[in-house]
């Protein structure tokens, strides 16, 4: 079997989505047991690099791997040959020599996960690549999408909101959520959106909240305080970012869920009743992220033919 | 050759049998058969003999034209001979049908004073297979400040000024250098960019970039800056040529320039005019350049820029690049491909052969046109002239790989890839460069 890579979500077609998605959802029961782990990747080696800071997105591929009984060995940037001048062709080459079946990677430069590949016979999972992409927090917010909202997201519209110019969750979303059937909007100061958008990815975009009741779901990214940094000139303040973009209960109507992937920034992009508020679906993403990796690592491992049922190995 | 160097090799004696000739210069475009004799052509037509030393070429099927000229071309000596040096240049010059290249000043140390430019010279002579050339920088140490000695330059054999790699930073700069090269009796090369447009730049700014996540660079980053140096040039009534070319506004600008009389030349990339911003979603580094590939319409607008003589010639902007500094992350990598090698190739399969351009067009645009820019006599194949010419097989097919290429570097975009047409035989300067007849 030649091996599989997950860089971007144009490398998954939807039955794939689907199957990772069913396939974590077999997985919540081990979850919930005592006991929470199970025998199915025994034996297999798991490599975590994170070239870049993460908390969630590490410590659940860490825990997804030992739940499902793999060896991991992280490793961060810092404390590494990295630090050295070691280049990463060079890493790749190192690490493949202890034969792992899936590397996992987060990097700051696009393009990084493409010189990995090249260089390890191991999958390359990509963990947030620069601005590209992060695949893995895409299907982890639709496990919560569908979780909550529906097994059909078909026709559900999302607004997704904040700095599009810089994230790599919105450029994934955008494409697992249309592969999904749902209609995507995206609102960001004009600074903020990437010039062209519309036409490449098929959304609608807006500069204002106008349209905010049409949205089933807000999805709403982190604005970077490196974005009011003098010279950058990409918003004057977070003050006014909060005014103009920022979403807090008056703005919305009932029913409307929040998302967010994390980490938050009370008072700029969300306001704290409703970061605290039970009906946004944050807290649940943290959720999905442990089951959707445990899914995404086993598929990457076992194949993505529906022959190879979770079942019998739970 | 004026203004070019390179080493004594012995002189030609060659018959091609039976090739097809194209020469725009003297509208010649026939099966006929070339004699060379003692580096010199001595006769185009039918059943010509040559002495009992002469080697004859079976040419039939083939190609013969004048020889290449390259006016923009990094040889990376001084300072990167394990990227590329004069005689690894050459030979890749040789192996693309070239027979003459010109390098870029940003060498290091760079390219700015007349004793370094006479070393090159003299590097040149012991060491190139074709007759090389060199520009000088326009500010000393390529850093945008103090022009200079443009007089002693020009008098040491510099084709022209160019900061080449970097822009003219400010108009009074390219002002004064526009003004003060009149005392070489050369002209100004602009790498145009705006750059604080450009700052972090990765790839055309446009749908492709914003679906990848990677910073653009706007096609206005290099059309201002075009627009205020064709200005500035026509002010001062002084002499540009623009370097890649790669935007249809720029194009516009140039083409009013141009109706206006001022004294502009441009050139365009082979890999501009074959290759657009979609191929940039694989983050091949080695698709990673500046400037960068655009948007399809605007490589539309340089084909048929190149095809009206809007754009006066080819350029490849062969930039080796260590495989050590490319084979990192696209973000990290930096800009550049080689180009020599491939120029023909890519250019007739993807232009000519689809009918996008004339063969006798391309012909001149990468050899008579850049020829005469440089100020050297053209190639022709033409009884008298000195031989400069190339025999190329149009149906041959080759694989770029680092084996297959004479360049010391291997980062081009057609890396791995199988091309038509085969440079065969390369006559430069009378004398034989390139042999691949077997």
């Amino acid at each position: 079997m030649p091996k599989r890579d997950l860089i971007s979500m144009e490398d998954l077609s939807r039955a794939d989505v689907e199957l990772i998605l069913d396939t974590a959802e077999s997985f919540l029961p081990v979850l919930e047991r005592d006991i929470k782990k199970v025998p199915t990747l025994r034996g297999r080696t798991i490599i975590n690099l994170f070239w870049e800071s993460s908390t969630r997105t590490s410590s659940s591929f860490d825990l997804a791997a030992k739940r499902l009984s793999a060896d991991t060995l992280g490793l961060k940037a810092s404390g590494s040959a990295v630090e050295k001048g070691e280049t990463l062709k060079d890493t790749a080459i190192t690490l493949s020599a202890y034969a792992p079946d899936i590397i996992v990677m987060r990097h700051p430069s696009a393009g990084a996960c493409q010189t990995l590949s090249a260089n390890t016979e191991a999958s390359v999972i990509n963990a947030g690549d620069g601005k590209h992409q992060h695949p893995t927090q895409c299907l982890l917010d639709l496990f919560s999408m569908r979780q909550n909202l529906g097994r059909d997201l078909t026709g559900l519209k999302v607004f997704i909101i904040g700095d599009i110019l810089h994230s790599r969750v919105a450029r994934s979303d955008i494409m697992g959520f249309q592969m999904l059937g749902m209609d995507v909007t995206l609102v960001a100061p004009p600074t903020l959106m990437p010039r062209g958008i519309a036409e490449a990815m098929g959304v609608t975009v807006e500069y204002d909240l106008s349209n905010l009741k049409d949205a089933d779901v807000i999805y709403l990214l982190r604005i970077q305080k490196e974005r009011i940094k003098a010279g950058a000139n990409y918003l004057p303040s977070l003050r006014e970012y909060s005014r103009l973009w920022g979403i807090s209960q008056a703005r919305l109507r009932p029913g409307q869920r929040v998302m967010h992937p994390g980490p938050i920034n009370r008072g700029v992009e969300i306001a704290s009743d409703i970061a605290d508020d039970d009906e946004n679906l944050i807290a649940h993403q943290v959720f999905s992220g442990l089951a959707v990796r445990m899914a995404i690592l086993y598929r990457t491992i076992v194949g993505f033919s529906d022959g190879a049922a979770t079942e019998e190995v739970l | 050759m004026e203004r070019t160097w390179c080493k004594s090799l012995p002189a030609a004696d060659v018959l091609l049998r039976g090739g097809r000739v194209v020469d725009p210069a003297s509208g010649l475009d026939g099966v006929t058969d070339v004699l060379i004799a003692k580096g010199k052509v001595a006769g185009v037509g039918d059943g010509l003999e040559g002495g009992r030393s002469t080697r004859v070429v079976d040419a039939s099927g083939m190609l013969v034209l004048p020889g290449f000229v390259d006016l923009h071309t990094h040889f990376r000596t001084p300072g990167r001979e394990d990227e590329e040096d004069l005689a690894t240049a050459s030979a890749a010059a040789a192996a693309g049908g070239y027979v003459a290249a010109f390098g870029m000043a940003n060498t290091d140390p760079v390219s700015d004073s007349a004793p370094l430019l006479r070393g090159l010279a003299e590097l040149a002579k012991a060491e190139a297979v074709v007759p090389l050339g060199f520009w000088a920088a326009v500010t000393c140490g390529l850093a945008g400040d103090q022009l200079t000695e443009m007089g002693e330059l020009g008098a040491a054999g510099a084709v022209g000024f160019s900061d080449d790699g970097k822009s003219l930073p400010t108009s009074a700069l390219t002002r004064r250098a526009l003004q003060y090269v009149k005392v070489s009796g050369r002209f100004i090369g602009i790498h145009a960019q705006d750059d604080s447009l450009f700052k972090g730049g990765q790839m055309h700014e446009g749908p492709v970039s914003a679906r990848l996540g990677l910073t653009g660079i706007p096609s206005l980053c290099e059309s201002l800056d075009v627009s205020r140096s064709l200005d500035l040039c026509a002010y001062e009534d002084s002499r540009l040529h623009v370097h890649h070319v790669s935007t249809e506004a720029s194009l516009q600008a140039i083409a009013r320039a141009k109706e206006a009389g001022v004294q502009v030349t441009t050139e365009v990339t082979p890999h501009h005019l074959t290759l657009n911003d979609e191929a940039v979603a694989s983050l091949d580094p080695n698709l990673k350049m500046n400037p960068p590939l655009r948007a399809e319409s605007d490589r539309q607008a340089l084909v048929a820029a190149l095809g009206s003589g809007l754009i006066d010639c080819v350029a490849t902007d062969h930039a080796p690049h260590a495989s050590e500094e490319k084979d990192v992350p696209f973000e990290e990598a930096p800009f550049g491909c080689i180009g020599l090698e491939t120029a023909f190739s890519v250019l007739y399969a993807g232009l000519v052969q689809p009918g996008a351009l004339d063969l006798s067009t391309l012909v001149t645009r990468m050899s008579t046109a850049p020829a005469g820019i440089a100020g050297l006599t053209p190639p022709a194949v033409a009884a008298g002239a000195v031989a400069d010419l190339c025999v190329i097989d149009p149906s041959a097919t080759w694989t770029v790989t680092p084996q297959t290429l004479q360049s010391r570097s291997f980062n081009s975009p057609w890396l791995g890839q199988e091309l038509t047409a085969r440079v065969r035989l390369t006559i430069a300067a009378g004398r034989v460069a390139w042999d691949d007849l077997a």
